[in-house]
């Protein structure tokens, strides 16, 4: 502990010292910051897909069939004779496009609307959480299928019907987070200020509650991913010759025992973001907790 | 031979930071027939060196390095756990602080007495609830019979503590522990339970250790204090003695924090800041059920730079009084002025002007500082929002409150766990300030707190409310401290006022019943004379 006196603050004007602060201890974990590397080059590699893919993902060479990793093709090829590495890339677009928008989608409603309901409590509470209850009931399938019925078949849209689905729970979580800390005297305090709900709600309590929301949240994409693989595989999500981990991985478990290269890559794909995404989460959670020792 | 004597005792905590010694070195005894009491503040290792004894501390990270405790002559320390277990309960059984916390809700008080006699006697089922029938009796419990088949929900906090004062008993023990057994109740309830363990005791010639943080509390039942701080004992001896003629500085400080004088009367013409016209504050219970009567029907001024003290039993609605002022909780009905402005009608922004003027601070300084926020942040943000000071000049702002309020400037990058309580309650009591208030409501502002901590705190506050030209409310069970406080006293009783007056007055001259028997019931009132 410094014992010079302090005559005045600099950082101050750098915002909220909880992000910054979070930032200076998420530096610290070894594993986060492997995740959040490794996560990061991936979305790299996404983006420059359409520059850096070796091979045109729709070109099929069906002379050569499948073929075992080789200095031609890194990976291998699939039974159509496209090259593996390149289907990987290009279904990474899609898969890691559809983990982050419809968890980033779960995620501004669910908080946004959990938070409203907790917060405010009462009839506008009932009427809130009753809605959710209402859209927890609909069968998704049926939702879907409608969605892509009276819209047509869109990846955008798709993202959005997932999300759709997903911030129901978030907002379950957020709504129980928030009613718990509003009997916190401190909420008291902040509002014998004068603070305004949405400044109370905002800087106040979800800070506070972001504990589980982003245990929850690191669960959440890849539990999108595979159900964007499930969507894809009944025809209601993307389709060939577009591509995702999730139908990647389905068709290579049909043809497992033959050639095995067809299952292993992009399940491994798959497995690393998902290692990646906990590391991440787990540092994100201990970060933002203050209590944890500055060490 | 004393029947418990603890010699050399010595108890550390290994943990990632560092090794802890939570008891170094310490020696009393106990006699049969006596009460000693245990004084010392959080953290002074008075509830550890009793507890390792049972061996009810976990280890690791506790570690007994040394000593003895000789139960009857055998040494506590070298027994084996299942030797303890024979002993605890029947031979030294336990009183703890929070009686809610320490029985099964979902077991009958009758149920949860007779476990320990089935498993320690072999006694049928019947003798048990006979035997514990009569204990109920014993500790003042109306109706046993009845009362047998209820569960804890169905008592109040003081029957509770009597329930449990009878579980201990049950076995007939030796040795009776009590820690802080009275904290967690009402001025009036520990009064009584105070005077049972002390009957109990004479009754039944048994020994008794009392932990407490407050010297007052003991001063009218023990026979022998032992003062612990820092894990070592700094004075021990006959309870006159200490209280007559205490040597240890430590000692004398603790006496000292006992507050004994009355208020000067304020000068000058009292002119009302804050009149309450016929308040009334209920909650609503749902439909077919009466509303909670908390405030009714209470008419008060308050006058301009005056403290007024406002004491009451919990549940006697002298918080919700403070917290309808301040528009925390909305008021069924009545008429709340400040400065000539309706409380009671104010909305958006002039409730936020409003807001500036009037501040609270709080019980729990653990609960009242967002801890995700560092003090930084927790000062600045009433300075930011009422625009008192720019982004550019705020952190100045900041430092003069931490300044104001006797906080390190070095800490001000600190979150508040990592502040012990009386600090905390400088950076709340800083934020309260931020807005330069006219009003301040104080809610058991000090209760949380350790005694010597609680009188840094009271001086804090009375030197501010000076400096800042502040009128104050100030809410509290503790008589001796609003005396010390307040201007003027309101008595507050079931939601309504029966008394109000200065300090001597209520002191000197209660008129109602209910002032009597709460003056009555203030821990240590030989030491106040």
């Amino acid at each position: 502990m410094t014992t010079d006196v302090i005559t005045d603050i600099n950082e101050a004007e750098q915002g909220s010292s909880l992000w910054h602060d979070a930032w200076l201890r998420l530096r610290k974990n070894k594993l986060a910051l492997f995740g959040g590397v490794t996560l990061l080059v991936f979305i790299i590699i996404a983006i420059l897909t359409p520059l850096i893919a070796p091979y045109s993902y729709e070109t099929q060479n069906l002379d050569l069939g499948a073929t075992p990793p080789s200095a031609a093709h890194w990976l291998g090829t699939d039974i159509f004779g496209r090259d593996l590495l390149t289907q990987i890339m290009y279904g990474g677009r899609i898969s890691l496009a559809v983990g982050f928008v419809a968890t980033s989608v779960a995620l501004v409603i669910g908080i946004t609307w959990g938070a409203i309901a907790g917060y405010v409590g009462g009839r506008v509470d009932a009427v809130m959480m009753r809605l959710v209850d209402i859209l927890y009931a609909l069968p998704f399938m049926i939702f879907i299928v409608l969605l892509m019925v009276v819209f047509g078949r869109n990846v955008l849209l798709l993202f959005l019907a997932i999300g759709a689905v997903e911030w129901l729970t978030m907002a379950r979580i957020m709504r129980s987070q928030v009613q718990q800390l509003r009997q916190q005297e401190f909420v008291e305090a902040a509002i014998s200020l004068g603070l305004p709900p949405s400044t109370i709600i905002r800087r106040h309590l979800i800070p506070n509650a972001l504990g589980p929301i982003i245990v929850y949240t690191t669960l959440t994409i890849p539990s999108v991913m595979l159900l964007e693989a499930f969507l894809s595989f009944l025809g209601l999500g993307i389709q060939p010759p577009q591509t995702s981990w999730g139908l990647l991985i389905s068709y290579g478990a049909e043809t497992m025992e033959e050639f095995p290269w067809l299952l292993i890559f992009p399940g491994l794909a798959l497995t690393l973001t998902l290692f990646s995404l906990n590391f991440l989460g787990d540092g994100l959670r201990d970060a933002l907790d203050v209590r944890r020792s500055k060490d | 031979m004393s029947l418990l004597e603890v010699n050399d005792l010595q108890v550390s905590f290994v943990t990632r930071m560092g090794t802890n010694k939570a008891v170094d070195g310490i020696s009393f005894s106990v006699d049969t027939g006596k009460i000693t009491a245990i004084i010392g503040e959080s953290g002074s290792g008075k509830s550890v060196a009793c507890y390792s004894m049972l061996g009810l501390i976990p280890q690791p990270p506790g570690r007994i390095d040394g000593g003895e405790a000789l139960f009857e002559g055998q040494d506590l320390l070298q027994m084996s756990e299942a030797q303890l277990r024979e002993i605890r309960g029947r031979d030294i059984a336990m009183i703890f602080q929070d009686p809610m916390t320490c029985l099964n809700p979902f077991m009958t008080i009758g149920k949860q007495l007779m476990e320990p006699l089935l498993y320690h006697k072999d006694v049928s089922k019947e003798q048990a609830k006979e035997r514990a029938i009569e204990l109920l009796e014993e500790v003042g419990i109306r109706d046993p019979e009845d009362t047998f088949e209820n569960f804890p929900h169905q008592f109040s906090g003081g029957m509770r503590q009597r329930v449990m004062i009878a579980m201990a008993l049950i076995n007939e023990p030796k040795l009776l522990i009590a820690d802080e057994p009275t904290t967690a109740l009402d001025v009036t309830i520990q009064a009584q339970i105070l005077k049972l363990i002390a009957e109990l005791q004479t009754k039944r010639d048994i020994g008794v250790i009392f932990i407490s943080h407050d010297l007052a509390v003991v001063a009218d039942i023990a026979d022998q204090i032992i003062v612990m701080q820092q894990g070592k004992v700094v004075e021990g001896g006959d309870s006159q003695h200490i209280f007559h003629n205490a040597e240890h500085p430590y000692t004398k400080k603790l006496l000292a924090a006992i507050p004994a004088d009355s208020k000067a009367p304020m000068e000058g013409k009292p002119e009302p800041i804050i009149q309450v016209r016929n308040l009334c504050t209920w909650f609503e219970q749902g439909k077919h059920k009466e509303p909670v009567k908390a405030v009714n029907d209470v008419s008060f001024d308050i006058n301009r730079g005056e403290v007024l003290g406002l004491v009451g039993e919990s549940g006697s609605g002298k918080s919700t009084i403070g917290r309808s002022l301040l528009r925390l909780v909305p008021v069924t009905s009545g008429q709340v002025s400040f400065d000539g402005t309706e409380v009671t009608e104010l909305q958006g922004n002039n409730l936020k002007k409003f807001r500036r003027r009037m501040q609270m601070i709080f019980q729990d300084p653990f609960a009242s500082l967002n801890p995700r926020m560092t003090v930084f942040d927790t000062l600045a943000e009433p300075l930011l929002l009422h625009g008192i000071e720019t982004k550019k000049t705020v952190s100045n702002g900041v430092l003069k409150l931490m300044d104001d309020v006797g906080l390190a400037r070095n800490f001000v990058r600190k979150y508040p766990h990592e502040f012990s309580g009386g600090q905390r309650q400088r950076i709340a009591i800083g934020r309260a300030l931020a807005t330069n208030p006219e009003f301040v409501v104080a809610d058991e502002p000090v209760s949380a707190l350790d005694v010597t901590i609680q009188a840094q705190i009271l001086d804090l506050m009375q030197d501010l409310g000076k400096e800042y030209g502040l009128t104050m409310l100030f809410v509290s069970h503790d008589l001796a401290v609003v005396r010390h406080l307040a201007d003027r006293i309101l008595v507050l009783y079931k939601g309504e006022i029966v008394e109000q007056g200065t300090g001597d007055d209520l002191f000197e001259r209660p008129q109602q019943e209910y002032t009597k028997q709460l003056l009555q019931s203030i821990p240590g009132r030989a030491l106040l004379s």
